[in-house]
């Protein structure tokens, strides 16, 4: 008899050790990426690698990450130029069809891009900052495909201070323009704008990625 | 001056000021040599004392200990020696019951065929062929003297044909004689050789009862000998218990492997149903957390199967239980493991369709051309995870036998390592206590020497004084007598 209720009691404590599942936290161990891709002049013909880049993360993020991948243009601060955005679901199985939803927007994303006049990061990186931190995930980071030169129109203003506190900050590919051939300054200059402003904006980390294959040691950190 | 030359009475020459400083301190040094000596001496106890009362204590404590584990060992010893001997018995019961139960059987079989054999060699005894009575005839016949005649002569001769006839007729029943004889011996094989195998049977009955009985002997002098709580004795269940220690440690260390193996098995469907996104520490994921807590019901399963059969003795409630209850609840726990074991299998079917899926979406992602996998092949793998996943809760049963070794011998090895570390921690405080005492005797000495000069001025005057006083001492008897 006392045998049974023993079977019993362990019975419970496991079922009570399941429940438990429901009082966890889901939001500080997970991640959040949001990858601005750069559409602007001849740019925009780096898009295939980003969509290389975006296929790696699908396949490195796990279940309960996010993923957001928004394209920079004349005027990037707006939900509409958010091209495909997920939280992957707990479950495995649930985790991979959303990739699969995912890549396919990409996909289509990929074979209609066109090139803006104008490449606001600013206005993107404003964007991608509130996103990030609606997901509350544990670690957010912010991936730039872009040469990295901001080309505003007269109207549209953001010389003033961001946010971007608790985000890594990643360029990725940021390739030299004909300009930076003549004088490499302004390459570094402009890198240095860069990194300073958005350390101003109390970014985390502010690193800069050229050769892809390092990506994958920087998001596993 | 910097602070650190502040003492400094001749600037920028340290030793000298040193040297003026210990002659100025040295009177003073002087007088309080007493109060110094006694201070020295009383830190020396105050620190010395108690790691030496510490010392003392936990020699104490462990011999303590060592007597109780000793007691204790003696104790599971007797009980185990006891058990063996018991089973010996009921081996020696089971043997008489089976063997010796049939032994009035065997022995009227034995008789009979003894008696048998003993009828037989009787009839085939040789018998003697009755003396002829003719042969006399015969005598007086060839006494006749015939000298010629022809009658005679006849006679003679009818009377030896007669007498070979005879003689033809008694060697050919002679010959049936012996031939019935030869039949009946030939007619005895048989039971001689039934009479050696009942023989062979008897004897190995008794030779393996001979066994048992030594085998009860020697446990019967072990037991004796725990009993009178001989060196020995503890020596030898000391050793055994180490030996059960090492052995169910690296079987635990194998099952533990196996459980390694079914965790892997079962964590990615797991998180499949209670979410992989669910984390209770930075590392530990809530679904890795259920896989555990299955995998342990699985084994504590086991654990009640094998307490339920008798075959551990780790809880006193079952084993005490009765009979009725006790089958009721092997049924319940085996169900309980069978129902484990098929949620196992389909798991594993589970986490190949997923790991298929993952790898299909990386393939998908990486562009690659992806190849499609014999059927075969692809169906080895998870007909292997379903096996291994039905199979290992039931292998997994099986660890509660060296569990129960490993904790019956940790008693011992664990009570013996204690003893060990306190013997160990009471010998460093005695020589901490040792040390402290010696280097306050030694710092009283160097006090003492760092005070030399005004104790060698004492000395002089003590001298100078006790020489006065002796003289004194010898001037006054000649005053006296003077």
């Amino acid at each position: 008899m006392k045998g049974a209720i023993m079977i019993k009691r362990l019975l419970l404590a496991s079922l009570l050790a399941l429940s438990a599942s429901t009082c966890t936290d889901q939001r500080s161990h997970s991640k959040a990426v949001y990858m601005l891709i750069d559409t602007s002049g001849t740019y925009a013909q780096e898009v295939g690698k980003a969509q290389r880049i975006i296929n790696y993360l699908l396949g490195t993020l796990e279940s309960g990450d996010s993923l957001a991948v928004a394209r920079v243009k004349t005027r990037s601060f707006s939900e509409k130029d958010i091209i495909a955005k997920a939280t992957f679901d707990s479950r495995p199985s649930q985790a991979n069809a959303q990739k699969r939803a995912f890549r396919d927007k990409i996909d289509a994303f990929v074979k209609t891009v066109g090139g803006s006049a104008y490449t606001d990061i600013t206005g993107g990186l404003i964007q991608g900052g509130m996103w990030l931190n609606e997901t509350g995930a544990g670690t957010k980071t912010i991936l730039i495909f872009s040469d990295m030169q901001e080309e505003l129109d007269k109207v549209t203003i953001r010389d003033f201070p961001i946010n971007l506190k608790n985000i890594r900050v990643v360029a990725l590919n940021v390739v030299k323009l004909k300009t930076d051939n003549i004088d490499p300054r302004r390459y570094m200059g402009r890198l240095e704008a860069w990194q300073k402003r958005v350390e101003q904006a109390g970014a985390s980390e502010w690193i800069l990625i050229n050769d892809i294959e390092r990506l994958d040691s920087m998001l596993k950190s | 001056m910097t602070s650190n030359q502040f003492w400094m009475i001749w600037p920028g020459n340290p030793m000298a000021s040193a040297l003026i400083l210990f002659f100025i301190a040295m009177p003073l040094l002087y007088a309080a040599r007493k109060l110094a000596h006694d201070l020295f001496r009383s830190i020396g106890h105050v620190i010395g004392g108690p790691l030496r009362l510490g010392a003392r204590w936990l020699f104490l404590t462990a011999k303590e200990m060592k007597e109780r584990n000793k007691a204790v060992l003696l104790a599971h010893g007797r009980e185990e020696v006891g058990q063996h001997i018991e089973r010996e018995f009921e081996r020696i019961g089971a043997m008489v019951t089976r063997d010796l139960e049939g032994y009035p059987a065997l022995q009227r079989k034995l008789l009979e065929e003894i008696t048998r054999v003993e009828e037989d060699y009787k009839k085939c005894g040789e018998v003697p062929p009755p003396p002829p009575e003719w042969v006399e005839a015969v005598t007086a016949i060839s006494k006749v003297k015939s000298e010629g005649n022809e009658m005679v002569q006849r006679i003679l001769e009818e009377i030896k044909r007669s007498v070979e006839s005879i003689h033809a007729k008694a060697l050919a029943e002679y010959r049936r004689a012996y031939e019935s004889r030869h039949k009946i011996l030939n007619g005895f094989m048989p039971f001689w050789r039934s009479l050696d195998k009942t023989f062979g049977q008897v004897d190995k009955k008794l030779t393996g009862l001979q066994d048992t009985s030594s085998k009860i002997d020697a446990q019967m002098e072990k037991y004796e000998q725990i009993n009178k709580k001989t060196d020995k004795a503890e020596h030898a269940l000391t050793v055994s218990a180490f030996t059960q220690f090492a052995i169910a440690t690296l079987v635990l260390l194998i099952a533990t492997g196996g459980a390694v193996v079914n965790f892997r098995l079962i964590a990615v469907p797991f998180s499949e149903m209670v979410g992989a996104g669910d984390y209770i520490t930075s590392s530990l994921r809530m679904s890795d957390v259920a896989a555990l807590v299955i995998i342990f019901l699985e084994t504590t399963m086991g654990l009640f199967v094998m307490e339920t059969l008798r075959i551990t003795h780790l809880f006193p409630v079952i084993s005490n239980m009765n009979e009725r209850m006790r089958r009721r609840m092997f049924w319940a726990a085996l169900t309980f493991l069978v129902v484990f074991a098929g949620i196992e299998a389909a798991l594993a079917l589970m986490r190949d369709m997923i790991v298929a899926d993952k790898e299909a979406l990386r393939q998908s992602l990486a562009a690659s051309q992806a190849v499609a996998p014999d059927p075969l092949l692809r169906m080895i793998p998870t007909t292997a995870q379903m096996v291994l996943g039905f199979f290992l809760p039931f292998a997994l049963a099986f660890v509660a036998v060296p569990l129960e070794s490993f904790i019956y011998s940790l008693r011992t090895v664990g009570g013996a390592l204690v003893v060990m570390l306190v013997r160990v921690t009471g010998f460093v405080l005695r020589i901490l206590g040792n040390i402290v005492r010696y280097f306050f005797k030694v710092l009283t000495v160097t006090y003492d020497l760092t005070i030399a000069l005004p104790l060698l001025i004492e000395r002089l005057v003590k001298v100078a004084r006790s020489g006065a006083d002796d003289e004194a001492r010898e001037s006054r008897p000649v005053k006296r007598a003077a």
